[in-house]
């Protein structure tokens, strides 16, 4: 028995240090066929891998690797408030994975965005040719860079740490209070400039989706998601990264999905309210039974109420398996959110050969990207302190 | 023979009547909600 133990730890630790893992593979193919494809965006323009036209100039890459990739990069602003600020320490082992997901999440944000903008090397001229404050886009790039910024130096500690560079990780300590302030401030700003933008189209957006209020419906939904994707994604990390965890992070897991869980199905109990409210101020309720009227229904009570039930019974059964499962029916209720606002409702009066759907190079660019998360994500899991605390620093906490 | 064309403001009364009807609503289910979500904490 104990041999075959050991063949199969042997087995396992020749199979981790193989480069041939299914896990490679896939995302090897991914990332060749997104390396070809991006060298076909630089050189024959967006034309050349996009079916974006005038009608529609913005398409999946706005809608997914942008609008989604925010709000389910709101985990590292949410856990940073709730840890930081209200002092909520039983959290702390969600803290550092939130924001690395949060860092990676705005990253990506930005590298989709050199593909998506036409001219990508003027992402900058917003801070140094012409600042245009008057338009919603300056506040989306300034608050995109400068949470970028926030979040790397409050991911640079686990950095640090794993560079053995002291000094300068006692700076950053020190800056970890203003920082989740800035963080969280910078995050209200942005994740409702996004909602904002859709502001400036009343007549194109449909009008059960298009509200005055659709900055608060993104800021309050992105809590919500950022909730849920802290749960998805330590359930994910358990699944295949549960040796670089300490005991610490293993035995608080379940008290971080339950309270999470809580606080989503709070969220969400509130975001669903207000969203009614939208409907009623509107006076739309006559199109509720309309086609369009009965996707709304689907996204609200199949993607918004569900989740709000299931998670307050697997709060109080304290059915963790059950929260899990709602937290990824909530990313997913979120993903179909924004890609109603920016694609389904957005121009949903042109006629069907007028309307956008994506080309497969499109979908193929945002799959690798979402590749090249995933493996920076495991390259840093694997060597920096995240789901463990560095054993010169364990008595901090 | 002239059509009367109303305007979203003459509505106005009836759609903030509503709103303010499904504010209350929320605020008592929001409460119910609340105590239903901590129930077993205080079992």
């Amino acid at each position: 028995m104990a041999e075959e133990e050991k063949q199969v730890t042997r087995h396992d630790v020749e199979e981790s240090r193989s480069l041939f893992t299914p896990f490679n593979m896939i995302a090897g193919i991914f990332l060749i066929v997104g390396v070809i494809l991006a060298f076909k965006r630089f050189t024959g323009g967006l034309g050349a891998v996009t079916n974006l036209d005038h009608n529609n100039p913005w398409g999946f890459w706005i809608g997914f690797d942008l609008l989604t990739g925010v709000a389910l990069a709101a985990g590292g602003y949410v856990t940073a408030a709730c840890v930081e600020i209200f002092g909520m320490k039983k959290y702390h082992a969600a803290l550092r994975p939130a924001i690395l997901t949060g860092f990676l999440g705005y990253s990506l944000v930005v590298f989709a965005l050199l593909f998506d903008v036409g001219r990508p090397w003027r992402l900058p001229y917003p801070f140094i040719v012409n600042q245009g404050v008057t338009s919603v886009m300056f506040e989306v790039g300034a608050c995109v860079a400068l949470y970028l910024t926030v979040l790397f130096l409050e991911f640079s500690p686990a950095a640090l740490e794993w560079l053995g560079m002291k000094k300068v990780r006692k700076l950053a300590i020190r800056l970890t209070m203003v920082l989740t302030f800035l963080g969280v401030i910078l995050s209200t700003l942005h994740q409702s400039s996004l909602g904002a933008m859709y502001l400036i189209a009343p007549s194109k957006l449909h009008p059960l989706w298009y509200s005055p209020y659709l900055p608060v419906f993104f800021f309050v939904s992105s809590i919500a998601a950022g909730l849920s994707m802290v749960v998805f994604e330590s359930t994910l990390s358990y699944k295949n990264f549960r040796n670089k965890m300490d005991e610490e992070h293993k035995k608080s897991r379940n008290a971080i999905t339950i309270g999470f869980g809580r606080a989503a199905s709070l969220v969400l109990a509130g975001y669903f309210a207000i969203k009614i409210f939208g409907v009623a101020l509107g006076n739309h309720w006559n199109l509720l039974f309309t086609n369009m009227g009965l996707w709304f229904q689907v996204e609200m009570l199949g993607f918004v109420l569900l989740p709000c039930f299931l998670y307050a019974i697997g709060v109080r059964e304290k059915n963790v398996k059950l929260i899990r499962f709602t937290a990824f029916w909530t990313v997913l209720g979120i993903v179909l959110n924004r890609f109603n606002v920016s694609l389904v409702a957005f121009n949903w009066q042109l006629p069907m050969e007028a309307r956008y759907f994506p080309s497969w190079m499109e979908i193929g660019i945002t799959l690798f990207i979402v590749t090249v998360g995933l493996v920076v994500f495991r390259f840093i899991v694997t060597r920096m302190p995240i789901f463990y605390e560095h054993p010169e620093y364990s008595t901090e906490h | 023979m002239s059509e009367t064309i109303h305007t979203l403001q003459e509505f106005m009364t009836q759609t903030k009547g509503v709103i303010y009807l499904l504010a209350l609503g929320f605020l008592v289910s929001f409460t119910w909600f609340w105590t239903f979500l901590h129930k077993k904490d205080k079992d």
